[in-house]
């Protein structure tokens, strides 16, 4: 480092802003683009497709629910239905539900913990192609009908080599272990940015609640998409090389296989709703305009749930047939995940109570959280009774259960959180007319799609059928249920139009359009490339409202260089001054190199060995030191 | 207190408190947030290996009788592999701290016995997959051996990948500042590559004996 490098105490006001912006700018064009290592840029590009994966996975089911309005429908037969709900669950499930909480992790947690970018920005944007080559997969596969239609999870024996021969199943294998190398990649750049490149001063108490959803949701994922990874390699080896893990004439054995997947599977619903409950703690500390009443009971709570998440797996196979002793066991630890859930909600109620809260269209759309997600949850507490869970196995009434839980405890909140930072994202208002009828007919129509759905199922309708005899007397339910789903479905293109139309005509946003108190609003609306001019220092949880007129700065970083400020863990004390990697094209190609790998492992186990040469180069590439920037000096 | 859109400024008011002008550039072990990286993936695979165990045991639970019908892998190839391995860590250790002491010299030197190491425990680990008696495809013990023992391999193989490139760059002009940063990342991941092996060794060799 040369003595005489500008730094960020010679410069001030626009000059030190453009020039900041342009060393940390990313270049034009398609290779500038594919380069990127921006965490805006990859953040908004990963929004922007999980978002694109929920339309799809919503088409799939409003194609299900077309099928299923009328009994004997003939609108598809049984094996296109399979692939249906096979590319529903997998897409909601793994390429929306997991990837639309990391994806957030990656705008918004270096914004808010007051950083310039992630902490490895390159294995980010490999992770996030990485995601998009899986989903994209498995998406051809489907159009091409040669999709997999083995349920997204994919039990054995039924996906085995012997009751799905072909590349069907392959393709499903293929695209988890895609996916879960990408969520594990961006969950270790989450968690080292949250450890090492807080502002100073921002002690583990000062920390954003949504930063400590994401932080412990990147921990649950590191723990348990590893679980998930095996099963699919696993099943891919089984299929490819016939090994015999899952196969009980050769000392396998196929509940091995599902003991995998849940372990990873139950997890799964709290890597879904973990970042959901960052959503609800930001919205509604804002709108009620006061700091979070029990934040470390709020924290304690994620903690736990962390936790708990990972006792649970086996009530998803309470009907195999487990030791008695077990399902006791784990109907007890099922219901306890309950109480810091409670918890939360206690929390963020008495904040509602306690202060002025005012009702914008993010935080009607917590408040239909509250309603929907304690619905799911107490059907949920029904299901954790061993004696219930066998009556209604496999019936619409756990289709109806997890949708609420899902859909309550992720997809609502998730609606407010893109109200509420769209500002942030593109300088502009949402429509808040328009938002508020959004919310009324996503309210209604969503109640009107899956409350029948728990009658069908304590009727006895099984789920995953194609379609039923009129004798059942389900059809006037499912109708409703189907109608409903439509008018669901509408608020979702209202949705897109309110997006569409306001990223170009909405009113202009301005740094903080809410009034909020954490650090990302003290950013640009859209943030300029180098985030902040100069990086805050804290001293209290709501900076911004602590410090409405003099927010207080570190001074002296390089204005030529990438430099991050390097804190330590706990106190977040000023400690370093490092560069973070400049923009390249290699994780890119990394990222082509390991999706060839992956697909040509399907058709040869040799593509492990010639597909690690590209990879290896890719990654050497990667690595390189480039030599103009660290050692000319 | 507003809630609605307000004009775009550049920057919001504020105040300079700290300067960061005199902290140093890059820094050894936890301070450093490659090295929390690293321990990230180790974790994450760990967490691989852990899950890899459990399946065997969950076999072995599920079978009764173990290693099924082929007889216990031999333990010569194997042992030298685990001695060599543990020989390993005197040099890598070295590596570490002269890196740490930014010692160009023997950071090169011990860089290089480092991938020698490398080399021969892949060499000797060839072997080793001979002497298994059990093919993964015979039954389910032969194909969670041979996963075990690929998962290891694995991790050896990234990590030799990981020293040569080091090494070559080592003796490039990179071979200053934060590089010797990475070197002793690279030395903590090579423990782990190590400590993850001991108990694939027992339970890949010793378990079925006693069985
Ligand atoms: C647009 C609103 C949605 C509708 C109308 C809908 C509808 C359905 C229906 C009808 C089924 C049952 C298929 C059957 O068993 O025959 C189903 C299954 C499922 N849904 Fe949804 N869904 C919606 C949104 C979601 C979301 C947001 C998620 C997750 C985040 C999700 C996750 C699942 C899963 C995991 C299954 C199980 C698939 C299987 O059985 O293999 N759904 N959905
Ligand atoms: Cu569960």
């Amino acid at each position: 480092m040369s003595p005489d490098e500008l730094r960020d105490d010679q410069v001030d006001g626009p000059e030190l802003t453009a020039r900041l912006a342009k060393t940390w700018g990313t270049d034009k064009g398609i290779i500038g683009a594919l380069s990127t290592v921006d965490h805006k840029v990859i953040g908004r590009r990963f929004i922007a497709t999980a978002i694109l994966f929920l339309f799809l996975g919503g088409l799939s089911a409003i194609l299900m629910r077309m099928q299923l309005a009328l009994p004997e429908n003939r609108l598809m037969g049984p094996d296109f239905y399979n692939q249906l709900f096979t590319m529903h669950g997998t897409t909601m499930m793994f390429l929306f539900g997991v990837p639309i909480g990391e994806a957030f992790a990656v705008y918004l947690v270096p914004l808010m913990v007051g950083t310039r970018n992630i902490a490895f920005p390159r294995l980010n944007a490999y992770a996030y192609y990485v995601y998009v080559f899986g989903g994209l997969l498995i998406w051809v596969a489907f159009v091409l009908n040669i999709g997999p239609d083995v349920g997204w999870f994919a039990y054995v024996p039924l996906s085995g080599p012997e009751y799905s021969p072909g590349k069907r199943a392959d393709f499903w294998a293929q695209m988890i272990t895609f996916t879960e190398v990408s969520g594990i990649a961006v969950a270790i750049s989450v968690i080292v940015t949250v450890f090492k490149f807080r502002a100073p001063g921002m002690t583990l108490d000062r920390i954003p609640l949504f930063v400590w959803a994401e932080l412990i949701n990147s921990f649950v994922i590191i723990f348990a998409l590893p679980a998930v990874v095996t099963a699919s390699a696993t099943l891919m080896m089984d299929r490819l090389v016939g090994t015999h893990f899952f196969n009980p004439a050769e000392g396998g054995d196929a509940l091995l296989y599902q003991h995998l997947f849940w372990f990873f599977g139950h997890p799964e619903v709290y890597i879904i709703f973990l970042p959901a409950t960052g959503w609800v703690s930001a919205i509604v500390v804002t709108f009620s305009r006061r700091q979070a009443f029990g934040y470390i009971a709020l924290v304690l709570s994620l903690i736990a749930t962390g936790f708990l998440s990972f006792g649970l797996w086996v009530h998803h196979m309470f009907t195999t047939g487990l030791p008695q002793l077990g399902a006791s066991f784990f109907t007890a630890s099922s219901m306890l995940i309950a109480i810091p859930n409670g918890i939360q909600i206690f929390c963020w109620i008495a904040t509602l109570w306690d202060g002025r809260p005012v009702f914008r269209t993010p935080l009607l759309f917590i408040v239909g959280f509250f309603f929907i997600f304690v619905a799911g949850g107490l059907s949920g507490i029904m299901l954790a009774s061993v004696p219930l869970d066998t009556q209604v196995h496999d019936t619409f009434f756990v289709v109806a259960h997890f949708h609420y839980v899902l859909i309550g405890g992720n997809v609502f909140p998730l609606i407010g959180a893109v109200y509420y930072w769209f500002p942030k994202f593109t300088g502009r208002m949402m429509s808040e007319r328009l938002g508020k009828w959004h919310f009324w007919l996503a309210f209604i129509g969503f109640n009107a799609t899956f409350f029948p759905m728990h009658i069908l199922g304590l009727m006895g309708m099984p789920r995953r059928v194609y379609t039923y005899l009129p004798e059942m007397g389900w059809g006037s339910l499912n109708l409703f249920t189907s109608l409903g789903a439509a008018l669901f479905f509408a608020s979702f293109v209202l949705f897109l139009y309110n997006i569409v139309s306001s990223a170009r005509r909405g009113a202009v946003a301005g740094p903080n359009p809410w009034n909020a108190g954490t650090l990302e609003w003290a950013s640009a609306s859209p943030p300029r490339p180098q985030n902040f001019d100069r990086i805050p220092v804290v001293t209290n949880r709501e900076p911004l409202w602590a410090h409405r007129d003099d927010l207080p700065v570190v001074a002296g970083l390089s204005v030529e260089n990438r430099e991050q400020l390097v804190t330590t863990v706990t106190d977040a004390r000023a400690d370093l001054r490092e560069t973070t990697p400049e923009p390249s094209i290699w994780p890119f190609i990394a990222a082509i190199a390991t999706a060839i790998l992956f697909i040509g492992s399907m058709f040869t186990p040799w593509a492990l060995v010639w597909g690690s040469v590209p990879l290896a180069l890719a990654l050497m590439g990667w690595f390189w030191p480039k030599p103009s920037t660290e050692d000319e000096r | 207190m507003t809630l609605g859109p307000q004009p775009d400024n550049a920057m919001l008011p504020h105040r300079v408190v700290m300067s960061a002008r005199s902290m140093p550039g890059y820094a050894y072990g936890a301070r450093s947030p490659i090295w929390w990286g690293t321990v990230g993936f180790a974790v994450a695979e760990g967490m691989g290996f852990a899950i890899a165990a459990a399946m065997y045991f969950y076999l072995v639970f599920i079978n009764g009788n173990w290693p099924l019908s082929a007889p216990p892998p031999d333990l010569l190839w194997s042992s030298l592999f685990t001695v060599v391995l543990l020989a390993s860590i005197w040099p890598n250790q070295r590596a570490k701290r002269d890196g740490e002491r930014e010692d160009l010299a023997s950071t090169r030197r011990n860089l290089v016995i480092m991938s020698l190491f490398g080399v021969v425990l892949l060499v000797i680990r060839v072997f080793e997959f001979g002497t298994l008696h059990v093919r993964w495809d015979q039954n389910a013990y032969g194909s969670v051996v041979w996963l075990l023992l690929s998962l290891h391999t694995l991790h050896v193989l990234t990590d030799l990948g990981d020293t040569i490139v080091l090494t070559v760059l080592m003796f490039t002009r990179h071979g200053h500042g934060k590089r010797f940063s990475d070197v002793g990342d690279n030395a903590f991941y090579w423990y782990f590559v190590v400590a993850s092996w001991l108990p694939i060794y027992v339970i890949i060799y010793w378990f079925p004996r006693w069985w």
